[in-house]
């Protein structure tokens, strides 16, 4: 049985992010090391993980601007990755709406994947937590989660201005999102999806300003949810 | 690469972006419901997104001006393989590096 009390929720929120270490840290020394070959300083690599807080945008728009995709398509396509977040902000809101406006505040800033993802499983299985433990173990997950995110990537960007540009991890991060999307193949809808986001971006690719990206972006979304839709029918 | 203007433009903006994204219905919307319409898109924005990004890169490239590289292809649908079929991260990146690094030791 779980123990009652904030600091009961936050030592247990703790222990259940603890793993999440092993997500984490190589995704944020990758990112490291990859701002730094693309010439990002060691501080401009940190500010980039402590404001966005987001590997995959962030990895999109490094990506993008290592292309001189203009600054509005590397914005667009870098929030588009993070259209999940709000998904997450609208599905935890019922848990812990009622907190002051500056908790919410904290609590959107660290709101990530593997937060959520732990938080939200907790809240279903306590339904009858008090918010204030509910919060407690929020921050709980989040404290192994993200300055643990913040420190590896300070250390991959250290480690990667010791590494020569001409190893060629130009396809490092092509190989991390392949490795991150097959796995969230999971139904039909999500293949389709995928599918017809390539076949697009291949095809419109002559596009300018990367906007092939965008086309083939939303005809994945488009092709998701229409499978799904005809599944459920 | 990147000037610092507009590589500062885009970790401010996109800093800001993507906690509005976290903050809209938390802070802003409250607990009423979404269209579903509107969900059903949301749910696919990842694996639509990042494959797009990824596959003219897997297809055509930088590091070889554009023309299509069996190394890294196969590294890619190799990753791509082991990572649909296990649903492990690391042994779809695993997979890749070890067909990159691989081909590259075994041909120098």
């Amino acid at each position: 049985m779980a123990g009652s009390g904030p600091m009961s929720s936050y030592w247990r929120g703790f222990r259940d992010g603890v793993p999440f270490l092993l997500v984490v840290v190589p995704f944020a020394l990758l990112f490291g090391v990859l701002a730094t070959e693309a010439g990002l300083s060691v501080f401009e690599t940190l500010s980039f993980s402590v404001v966005v807080i987001a590997g995959a945008a962030q990895f999109t728009a490094l990506q993008l601007m290592q292309d001189n995709a203009p600054t509005i398509v590397v914005l667009a396509s870098a929030l588009a990755v993070n259209m999940r977040m709000a998904m997450y902000s609208a599905s935890i809101t019922p848990y812990l709406g009622a907190l002051p406006i500056w908790k919410r505040a904290i609590t959107a800033y660290f709101l990530v994947d593997q937060t959520y993802a732990a938080s939200i499983i907790d809240y279903e299985k306590h339904p009858d937590q008090p918010i204030t433990d509910k919060w407690a173990y929020f921050m709980g997950v989040m404290t192994p989660i993200c300055p643990p995110w913040y420190v590896a990537t300070v250390a991959g960007a250290v480690l990667g201005e010791t590494i020569p540009s001409e190893l060629g991890l130009d396809f490092a991060l092509p190989i991390a999102f392949i490795a991150m999307i097959a796995p969230a193949l999971r139904t039909r809808a999500h293949v389709a999806a995928a599918l017809t986001a390539i076949v697009l971006a291949l095809g419109f690719a002559w596009l300018p300003y990367n906007l092939g990206l965008i086309v083939g972006a939303i005809g994945g979304m488009i092709a998701g949810a229409e499978v799904e839709r005809r599944a459920e029918a | 690469m990147t000037d610092p203007t507009t590589l500062w433009t885009v970790i401010i903006l996109l800093g800001l972006g993507s906690f509005g994204l976290r903050f809209v219905f938390l802070g802003l919307v409250g607990d009423r419901p979404l269209p579903d319409w509107l969900l059903r898109h949301l749910r696919y924005t990842a694996v639509a997104v990042l494959p797009a990004l990824v596959a003219p890169l897997v297809v055509w490239p930088r590091a070889t001006g554009g023309e299509t590289d069996p190394v890294r292809l196969t590294a890619a649908l190799a990753a791509l393989a082991v990572g649909y079929v296990t649903k492990n991260i690391y042994g779809a990146m695993g997979t890749g590096a070890a067909v990159l690094i691989g081909a590259n030791y075994g041909l120098a």
